[in-house]
């Protein structure tokens, strides 16, 4: 590589701009404000531009990652944005939402000894320097194959693989169950976190590029796979795992208890916050508790911060350390004020006359934290309980698969949680020419590896299509794959 | 975008029928399904089951009646305007086999989604018998309808205006010592529902009930549709509607739709102040 090593690399990551904690948790706007120019060049400056890159083992789809940091490094914002689209679909995104410190960032060279090079803030930075140029280029497509692929699920794996596709010449459609697509980038994913009109774009994009998307269409029911299977020359089912668990303790049905799934679609996807001028309602409560720990136990209490809420409180069963959800939003949890009640676990709650809930009952948990043998199972100390005041209590515990699609096409082999086997290099499920990705494989996980698993779907589609799909036969079924 | 092609005043002033152009729902949708409804890109998604379903037209059937802003918002629209959302068919469908004696019981707007189902059970060959109730006569609604596709009809009125007077659950407990049912389905109101299913558990009949909590997506997606069945929480988009009145938990279903009432006044009150003179309870 051409570009100059630093004389002496600064320790610390280049500060990204934002908004100060006092001000942003009263409102929706977008936390961090990105990178100027010159600030990404500069943390440019920092990347060693390693002939062995580690980074980019730890990106589940293989960014070029010291290309792109170059071209910033140079100023040479296009050449960066087009390296980053040659892995990645959906930089603005990524670069906001993907946990970094588990992957890209935790593989840097430089984190060793300092901070590692911040390759999300620049990923975002040459992202949103894209967006700034004004209209978007509509990637050119090869011409027609005339093959037709269906994709089940709007979401970021089913997004890319419909992006690929259509690239290669095929002609797509994308059904969705709910009014608009994107998935949990829409419903889930907070304003102030991934701000909607960025995922719009790429809907958009989509369209332009010929793809259709058919809203309202939940598979299952008003279609069903047998029929996609004779209407189209292969399918892809990227549903995502959106149903909601719950904690079977006393209480948990009364009044202002939700799902972290119900309350942030009521807020992203309904708009509650805009109550009464947009019709959904949402109850916006003065005590606020949170169960959970992950990214969407997180957004729960950020969200019902900049509601207005007086008091959040987050229960979590482990210690602060191994909170799973992205470093970053922990970071800002704590700045914005959320009270953490660690090792503690919820068992029960509370409610009064009027059948709304007025507490949550929860135990301190022994052996919360990690040792060196691995993750210790919690338990509860006796005689420890003590009660949260709450008038909304939001249950973030996890999600399992949907089992609508499941039940409708009883070929399709299945976990015993109903999640769909399906070949991790291919998508390749039990029924010829139906490719499944995302979280419907492999449970709740990340925007990118659904992604990587739309793109590996696309490539193993295009090779079907092209090569062996004399339409589905039901006899030509293979047998179950095995998952790995 | 879903065309509506129909509309009639079915009980004034408040409960309309609409048919509405839905080429796929049609075709695959069954009795005791429902779709959810978005009428406007501000609007809140609303479940209406299926009160009619005509595949070689290409049509679904909903009866709306107006009890808050968006039910009213609909009841106003108009043939030739368009519903921005119209997804479904949602549920499962009810299972429909030949069951010898099946009594329907309907109250409200109840009777309109038993209409389909009465038709399938007549067409299986069960006798087919259902019992409707209302406050007076003027409120009753599907009689006509049913009486095209049942056995018998048996009306109960609270003022005795038609039929017999006194609850459903009087002229069903008549119905049922005169001669025992294999199969009782009710759908209305959940104190009507409750107190079908209080009626049949010491006869011992299978008794199926229609349940309708708030929901949201209406795929399974949210949770905010819960209801507790023989201990166990279910889904009721997904899971039902339609699950054994003797396992109902009434309380916390009766609980739970009372949820949003403040909210759903206040969004009422502003929209009535928008739209004077457009008539509801
Ligand atoms: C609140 C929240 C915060 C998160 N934060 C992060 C984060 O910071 N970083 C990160 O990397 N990951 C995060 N995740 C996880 C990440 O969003 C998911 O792993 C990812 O979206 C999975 O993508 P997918 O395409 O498989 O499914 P989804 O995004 O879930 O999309 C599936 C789509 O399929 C549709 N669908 C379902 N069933 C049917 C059907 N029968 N017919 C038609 N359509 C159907 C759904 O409506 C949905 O639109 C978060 C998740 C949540 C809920
Ligand atoms: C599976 C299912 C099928 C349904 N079928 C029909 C139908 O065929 N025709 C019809 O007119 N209505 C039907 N409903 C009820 C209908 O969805 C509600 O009346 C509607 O959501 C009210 O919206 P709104 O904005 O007009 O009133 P809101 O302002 O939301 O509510 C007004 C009043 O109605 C009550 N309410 C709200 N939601 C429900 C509900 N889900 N069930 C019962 N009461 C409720 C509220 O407590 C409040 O008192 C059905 C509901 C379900 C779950
Ligand atoms: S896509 Fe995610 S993991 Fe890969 S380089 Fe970008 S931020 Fe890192
Ligand atoms: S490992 Fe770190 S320093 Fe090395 S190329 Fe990647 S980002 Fe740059
Ligand atoms: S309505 Fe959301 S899960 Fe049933």
């Amino acid at each position: 590589m051409e570009t100059p090593k630093p004389q002496k690399i600064s320790p610390k990551k280049t500060p990204i701009p934002e908004q100060p904690p006092q001000e942003r948790r009263r409102n929706f706007g977008e936390v961090a404000l990105g990178y100027s120019e010159e600030q990404a060049a500069q943390e440019a400056g920092r990347c060693l531009q390693c002939k062995k890159p580690l980074c980019v083992t730890g990106c589940p789809v293989g960014v070029p990652i010291p290309r792109f940091i170059s071209a910033v490094r140079q100023k040479d914002f296009k050449r960066a944005i087009e390296t980053i689209k040659e892995a990645n679909l959906l930089p603005a995104v990524c670069g906001r939402v993907c946990p970094q410190e588990n992957q890209c960032e935790k593989f840097c060279t430089l984190a060793k000894k300092f901070d590692p090079v911040a390759i999300g803030r620049l990923e975002r930075f040459v992202a949103d320097w894209d967006r700034s140029q004004g209209s978007v280029q509509v990637p050119e497509t090869a011409a027609s194959t005339g093959k037709r692929v269906a994709i089940v699920g709007s979401g970021p794996s089913g997004l890319t693989c419909a992006y690929d596709l259509a690239k290669l010449g095929h002609n797509v459609t994308i059904y969705e169950a709910l009014h608009e697509a994107g998935g949990v980038l829409v419903y889930g994913i907070p304003e102030f976190r991934l701000p909607k009109a960025i995922v719009a774009r790429e809907i958009e994009l989509l369209k332009r590029m010929g793809v259709t998307i058919v809203t309202n269409a939940v598979i299952g029911k008003l279609i069903t796979i047998e029929e996609i299977r004779q209407q189209f020359d292969a399918c892809y089912i990227a549903t995502g795992a959106g149903l909601p668990r719950f904690m079977n303790i006393p209480g948990e049905n009364l009044n202002g208890v939700y799902s972290a799934n119900e309350f942030l679609t009521r807020i992203n996807l309904m708009r509650a916050y805009q109550f009464p001028e947009y019709d959904t309602p949402v109850k916006q409560g003065s005590h606020i508790v949170v169960v959970g720990g992950g990214n969407v136990a997180m957004d729960s209490a950020r969200t019902a911060l900049r509601l207005g809420a007086e008091e959040v409180s987050l229960v979590y069963r482990r210690s602060l350390a191994e909170l799973p959800a992205r470093k970053e939003e922990v970071h800002h949890a704590l700045e914005e004020g959320i009270n953490m009640e660690l090792c503690s676990n919820p068992v029960r709650i509370l409610g009064g006359d009027n059948g709304h809930v007025t507490a949550v009952e929860c135990v301190r948990m022994d052996l919360c934290e990690l040792d060196d043998s691995g993750r210790k199972k919690p338990k509860p100390i006796e005689g420890s309980e003590f009660q949260v005041k709450a008038d909304v209590v939001i249950i973030a515990v996890g999600t399992g698969a949907n089992p609508l699609i499941a039940q409708s096409e009883r070929n399709l082999t299945v976990t015993k949680h109903k999640y769909i086997v399906a070949d991790e290099e291919t998508g390749k499920t039990s029924l010829r020419g139906v490719y499944a990705g995302g979280d419907i494989v492999t449970g709740s996980a990340t925007v990118i590896s659904a992604m990587g698993a739309g793109r590996k779907a696309a490539a193993a589609i295009h090779e079907f299509v092209l090569h062996d799909s004399q339409l589905p036969a039901k006899s030509a079924d293979e047998p179950p794959a095995r998952k790995k | 975008m879903a065309l509506i092609k129909e509309k009639r005043l079915l009980r004034a002033p408040d409960v309309f029928y609409f048919r509405i152009e839905a080429p796929l729902i049609s075709k695959k949708a069954r009795p005791g399904q429902f779709v959810i409804v978005r009428l406007h890109d501000k609007g809140e998604r609303i479940p209406l089951s299926l009160a009619d379903i005509d595949a070689d037209g290409g049509t679904i059937s909903l009866i709306v009646m107006a009890v808050g802003k968006t039910t009213a918002e609909f009841t106003a629209m108009q043939p030739g305007q368009d519903v921005l959302d119209l997804c479904g068919p949602l549920g499962n469908p009810t299972e429909i086999e030949k069951a010898g004696k099946v009594v329907l019981v309907g109250g409200g707007f109840g009777t309109a989604p038993l209409y389909p189902i009465a038709k399938a059970f007549k067409n299986a060959g069960s006798e087919v018998v259902t019992v409707m109730g209302a406050r007076s006569k003027d409120l009753l609604i599907y009689e006509k309808e049913m009486l095209s596709v049942c056995d018998r009809v048996l009306v109960a009125t609270d003022d005795g205006s038609k039929g017999i007077k006194g609850l459903v659950t009087n002229a069903l407990k008549a119905e049922l010592e005169q001669a025992p049912a294999d199969l009782v389905i009710a759908i209305g109101p959940v104190v009507m529902m409750r107190a079908v299913a209080e009626t049949t558990r010491p006869l011992g009949t299978k008794t199926v009930v229609s349940l309708n909590p708030i929901m949201v997506d209406g795929t399974g997606m949210c949770g905010g549709c819960r209801v507790t069945v023989g201990g166990e929480t279910r889904f009721a988009c997904t899971d039902g509607p339609e699950f054994d009145g003797h396992l109902v938990d009434w309380d916390v279903l009766m609980n739970r739709q009372r949820k949003y009432i403040p909210e759903q006044k206040h969004s009422f009150e502003q929209w009535k102040t928008k739209h004077a003179g457009v008539v509801c309870e």
